[in-house]
Parts: C-alpha cells; structure tokens; sequence
C-alpha cells in the first residue's frame, strides 16, 4: 500500500487484511501492562490537521507512539499555513524535513489526493484522515472492525446509514467499505440530505427509517449539524429528531442482535437519544477502541510493508 | 472599428488556398486591407507569398469571451500575450471581459485596454464593459460612456459574475438598446450555487464536491429571454452548458419574440466531461462546470442547428499558484483561445454535424453579427476586408502547455492530439501568423 487515501481504493483482500492485522494487534496489546511494540521504531509520522478533531488526532496519535513511531502534530494555526504557505509547500516542507507519513485532514474534498502527488517522488506517504465530505477510510474501517467483532462478520448483514449523507465523508467510505466486504447498505436519511447522484452508489435510498428498522444488522447514525437547518435542509431540529433520531421506541424494533454505530461526536437527543446512546446495543466506546487498533494496522501496512503474524 | 490601421499596407498572395475548404485550389490576392482579386494570375506583384497547398481558408475568428486579464493579473495573461494566442488560434478579433483589477466598468479601463491591442496590431480586441459597478450587480456602470468612448463598446458582461437581480438585468437590456448594445450574461443563480465546486450529479456525489446543479443556469436563461422580449433588448447568453439550457433556448427560439437572443458555447463544453474530475486536478475546473456525456452531445446538436449561435472560448489564463492547490481553493477557468479551432474540428467538424462553412459560421459569422462588427465575419469574397484565417486541415498536432503562448498554462488538453493547424492568419489584410508562427513588424518574433 503506497497511501490510503480512500476506502474506495480497498479491495476485499487487502481490507480484510487490514482489519485480521488490527484484529491480531488488538489481541497481542490485550492486557500487557506496557502497550508498546518496537515495530515502526525510527519511523516519522505527522499528522496535520486543517479542521478540528479531538478523537481522530489523538487516536492516529496513540495508535503511532503504541508502535514506537515519533508522532509528531502539526496544526494549521500554529504553523506557516496561517501566514498564507500553499497546502503544497507545507507538505513538502514536512516532506524534506524528513516525515516518512502524512496524516492529514482537510475542509477541501480531494486534499489527500493532491497531496499524494506532490509527494510521491518524495516517498513520504499520505494518510487521509477526512477530506471535505469525501472520505474518511479509517473511520470506515473501524466501523468494520466494530462490526466484525459484534456480528462475527459483514458478508450478508444488512447495514443503515442515517443522517447528513451530503455532507458525510464517513457515509461515503462507509458505502464503499462495507458493499466491498459483503454487506447491504441501506441510506436513510430526508431527500435533501441525499446527494444528487447517490443512487449510483450501489446502496438503497430510503426517507422511511421505520419501515427498515426489523430488517437491519446494525444501523450508523451519522451527526446533524445544527448549521445545517440555514441551508434550509429541513425544517427544525425536533422534526428531525422525530423522523431521523434514534430513540428508544425505535431501538425496540431493532433486532435484538443489532448494533447502534455513532462516529461521534453525538448530539444527544438530535440523532441519538441519550439512553440509547448509553445501551448495550450502542458500541461507541469500543469504536474508538478499535479506532487506534485499525489506524496502527494502517501504519504497519504502509510503514512496514508486510503482514503481522501473530 | 478597423484597427491596426496604422500599419503599412501590403500585397499578400496566398497561393493555392480553398475558400470554405470547396473546390480546386485559387490564388487570392489581398491588397489594401481587402480582398482584392480571387484567381489572381501568377505575375502578381507582391510584397508576400503564402503558400497554402490547397489549405482552407475562412473567414477570421472571432472570440466573445476572452479574458486577458489586463490590468490586474499580468502574472496570468496580457493584452500582448493573449494578443499572440488569439492570433496563433486563427482570430482576428477577441472581446476582453471585464472581470480584470481594476474592472473595466469606466473608459478609462476599456479605452487602456483597446489601446493595447491597437498598438500590438495581432487582432482587434475589443473590451467587454462591465454591466454594473465593480461587477457587484446592484448599480449600473456608465454603459453609455463606455459605448461613446474611443473603444466604442457594445458588449456588455459582469462574467464572472450573474447579474442575478432580475431588476439591475432588465435595467440593463433596457438601457443598452438604446445604442444597440448587447448583454452577455453568466447565467448563475447565485442561491442555487453556494459554494458549487462541479456539476450536481453522480461525480460530484462521490468525489464529495458540492453540487453545481444545472437548472441554476437554465431558469437564469429562461428569466433572462422573457426580460430580453418584455424590455426588446439584445441577451447572450455566455457559455451554456447544459441540455436543458438547449432545449430551453430551442424552444424560446422557435416562437416569435420581441428583442434578440443568442447563446455561445466553449470548446470545453462540447469535449469533456466531470469524469475527469477524478482526481481532483484543478486543471478541470471551471465555471460553468463540466458537465455529462448527455450535455456534450445536446450542446454539439445544439450548436449544429443553430440553436447555440456560436463557439466562445472563455479563455480563462490562471497562474499556477491558483491551480496548484487544493480543488476547492483553485481558481475556476481554462485556456482555449489556441486549441479551440482543434476541439471544434474534432467535436463538429471530424464527426460530420458542421461543414466548413458551418465552422466559419459559429466561429466568424454569427459571432461578428452579434457584437455588431461589420469588418469581420464577412465572406471570403473580392472587395471584403481580409480579415483571414487559413487553416490546415490535414495537420494534427499535441497541445503542449508550455509551446503555448499564454503566460499561464492551464490547458486540459495537456498532451491531447488535435486535428488541424492555423497556417496563417491575416488582420486587415496583414500577416499576423505565417506558417504556424507570429509575426511582428520589427519585433523578431
């Protein structure tokens, strides 16, 4: 693997591959008082991140130090980009200041891929950690991992995404990912929400949640972002919450087996209700848990170029 | 209107040429600025020779939709450089949009840029008056001083920029047809276009760019024809892009209205596709958007029955720091003006919708008409002015960025073979290109 760049680019063999070398690294740190592998020691990893994060930052973060990698994090305020420095000369100036890994996350849709190309001669490798509301593979493979580890496995499972679909870069590698490994991928969410264009994903498209809810394995809600309601999306937040949330009364129609998948950060009470949030069917916490595990598989298959054994 | 008047008259014979690509071969002599003689005898004498070998020859291009960006932007393209390209791409008259820094919304701006293409004498350039103050669509700009003003302008564009407000558009329609002045409008419904990055469809869907949705344009054009026929004023409409757009002016084309309408489509338009979107190179951005397989060919349809009227390049020069970006940061626009002769020929004319005559149609004639030029678009006929183009139609060649003569070098033809090449082109009746190359008095070029 050169990048990762999108979950569109993985094929089933190398997702699969990505998830058993999570999988096997999760099982190997189980337990151990020092959670810490020699693997990519020497090795530079940056992380520049153009948007706000919390938990994607800190989780390429741990994931790195847990395999002895320098990480280090550069932020777009603090560094020459607020003086008014090109996305190109910064990545190439973190390049020749010697970062063997990009990890970056950006407003701008195709950032990741810009980057790779004026990259690839360095051999400094790309890391998309979320482009404009195009991609954001790690996401989707940690919803994969979390899945896989609930269900036994994707191949046949029917999978909602509800919420933002225009916006959502999760939503997009989400479709790619999951279609890639087997499953069924239902959207759900108001017409206005869906992107022009989305029924060629190879998903259904539906504005009727209720009708979906007995049939489905595990359903994704994606965050609403109040903003969205000035672009006249839809009309109030309540109504929303009414049509699209995830209550209580819905999660009861839910097959007892099925999962509620939240990328976070959740708006309680808009798309999730708090008690469902707080459930057993809810696996937020053990997504984020996978999320180091997962992102520590990407770094070993880019950085180290082969397959862990366990 | 004639230009380049200064310059000392010549005898040009081109040899073995063919008017409209029909028949055998003649020899046509250009004297004084004009066609002289076709068939002239072989003892002539003459200050120049063209040999054509049996090249076509046409009436000379011309362009409504250039930008030059002088002043403002002489990092990206001049009045002197864009001069040279529109010349090398077998024009004899290019209109400079008014989009530059400061915006040619005054006299003052128009007349330094038509002055500059006086002196340079490569093609006529006429400046595109902006339609309101500082393109910000709420104030007229003194349309009637730039039309009185020694650049005598009469095509009038905040391009760019849509003049949205249906009341500054109908001001306008009305104001300009009081000295037969024509309003080119970008047709772009600014609340339908929020932060559009590409074509509202399956692409931009999966590529995560927003949405460019194509009725932003069409009920844009549709508002605008029912203004042109309420008001009896002259619209363009500047670059379509869309079937609907077409199917929208066929039908507003076929009933009888007051006032006049036509529509100009780029080269850009009737080749590629948001299919190239993929990897996210701004090289493809533009604005209007590229758009599907299915509007390329309802365009090419369009342009062939004369529901478009006519091809404009929208040359849009951008410095390679505005394109070497991030797409959503990129500047919009391509250049056009040396490879539109190839896309037309390789869209149009290779797959039998125009004939030579329909190229000189929607790359002279009806482009001259509509910016009311009598010295250009005129027939290839003894007592014309010679305002010429001769190209060779057997020549293919590949567009290389860096052999263009723009300053900038943002071709999405990188690479790509077209067909045909312009020999030679002649601007009141002087050679301005001889053999694929410039020529200046005096200038060693």
């Amino acid at each position: 693997m050169r990048h990762l760049l999108s979950a569109a680019e993985l094929g089933a063999e190398e997702a699969t591959s990505l998830l058993d070398t999570a999988d096997t690294l999760k099982r190997t740190l189980l337990g151990r008082e020092v959670r810490k592998l020699p693997t990519l020691r020497g090795r530079t990893v940056l992380t520049m991140f153009y948007e706000s994060s919390t938990r994607t930052r800190v989780s390429f973060e741990i994931a790195g130090k847990w395999m002895s990698a320098d990480v280090i994090n550069v932020s777009s305020s603090g560094s020459s980009t607020s003086k008014g420095e090109s996305l190109r000369d910064t990545a190439l100036t973190l390049s020749a200041a010697g970062a063997d890994c990009v990890i970056v996350r950006h407003p701008a849709s195709g950032a990741a891929h810009r980057l790779s190309g004026w990259l690839d001669e360095t051999g400094t490798q790309v890391v998309n950690a979320g482009d404009g509301m195009h991609e954001h593979p790690t996401q989707a493979l940690l919803d994969a991992a979390t899945l896989r580890e609930r269900l036994g496995g994707l191949d046949g499972r029917r999978i909602a995404i509800v919420g933002d679909l225009l916006h959502s870069r999760v939503a997009r590698s989400n479709v790619h990912l999951l279609r890639t490994l087997g499953a069924e991928v239902v959207l759900v969410a108001p017409p206005t929400l869906v992107p022009m264009g989305a029924r060629q994903w190879g998903a259904e498209v539906t504005g009727d949640l209720d009708a979906e809810l007995p049939g489905l394995d595990a359903v994704m809600m994606l965050r609403v972002q109040a903003e969205r309601m000035d672009g006249a999306f839809f009309p109030s937040a309540r109504e929303y919450s009414l049509s699209y949330g995830m209550n209580e009364a819905r999660l009861a129609r839910l097959p007892e087996h099925a999962v509620v998948l939240h990328p976070g950060p959740m708006l309680r009470g808009m798309e999730i209700a708090s008690r469902v949030a707080d459930s057993p069917s809810a696996a937020v916490a053990e997504q984020v848990r996978n999320g180091v595990h997962v992102r520590m598989a990407v770094l070993y298959h880019l950085l180290a170029g082969e397959e862990v054994t366990a | 209107m004639t230009q380049g008047e200064n310059a000392p008259a010549s005898r040009v014979l081109l040899k073995d040429v063919r008017p409209y690509g029909e028949g055998e071969p003649v020899d046509l002599l250009v004297a004084d600025g004009r066609i002289a003689e076709i068939g002239a005898g072989p003892d002539v004498e003459v200050d120049e020779v063209v040999h054509g070998e049996g090249a076509v020859l046409l009436p000379g291009f011309v362009d409504l939709h250039t930008h030059l960006r002088e002043p403002g932007r002489e990092d990206a393209e001049t009045v002197e450089s864009g001069a040279v390209a529109a010349a090398l791409g077998g024009y004899t008259a290019v209109f400079a949009m008014a989009n530059t820094d400061p915006v040619a919304d005054n006299a003052v701006v128009v007349e330094h840029v038509w002055r500059r293409g006086r002196e340079l004498g490569l093609v006529d350039v006429h400046p595109v008056g902006a339609v309101t103050v500082g393109l910000r669509g709420t104030q007229l700009a003194e349309l009637g001083t730039m039309a009185r003003s020694a650049a005598r302008v009469r095509v009038f564009s905040d391009d760019g920029h849509c003049v949205d407000d249906p009341l500054v558009m109908r001001r306008a329609l009305e104001y300009t047809s009081a000295f037969g002045g024509v309003v080119a409008q970008h047709a772009e419904d600014p609340r339908l276009t929020v932060r559009a990055q590409a074509h509202e469809g399956a692409n931009a869907a999966r590529l995560g760019l927003t949405g460019w949705p194509a009725p932003a344009e069409e009920s844009i054009v549709a508002r605008d024809c029912m203004l042109a026929a309420h008001t009896a004023g002259a619209l363009h409409v500047c670059h379509a892009s869309s079937s609907g757009t077409a199917d929208f002016l066929r039908w507003w084309k076929a009933g009888d209205h007051a006032g006049t309408v036509s529509a100009e489509v780029t080269p850009h338009h009737l080749l590629l596709t948001d299919e190239l979107l993929a990897g996210y190179d701004p090289v493809h951005k533009v604005n209007p958007p590229l758009r599907t397989d299915d509007d390329v060919h309802a365009l090419r349809g369009a342009l062939a029955e004369g529901t478009l009227d006519c091809v404009a390049t929208d040359h849009a020069p951008h410095a390679e720091q505005d394109k070497d970006c991030e797409w959503s940061a990129a500047r919009p626009g391509m250049l056009g003006l040396q490879t539109a002769l190839g896309v037309v020929l390789r869209t149009m004319v290779e797959p039998g919708l125009l004939d030579w005559r329909g190229l000189a149609r929607v790359m002279s004639e009806r482009p001259a008409r509509i910016a009311g030029l009598t010295d250009q678009g005129r027939p290839v006929a003894e007592g014309e002015p010679a305002n010429l183009v001769l190209v060779d139609d057997e020549h293919r060649w590949t567009v290389r960025a860096a052999e263009l003569a723009s300053i900038a070098t943002n071709t999405p033809y990188e690479g790509m073979e077209l067909p045909g090449r312009v020999r030679a082109t002649l601007s009141h009746g002087r050679l301005t290109v001889r053999d694929g190359v410039v020529a200046r008095e005096g200038a060693g070029h």
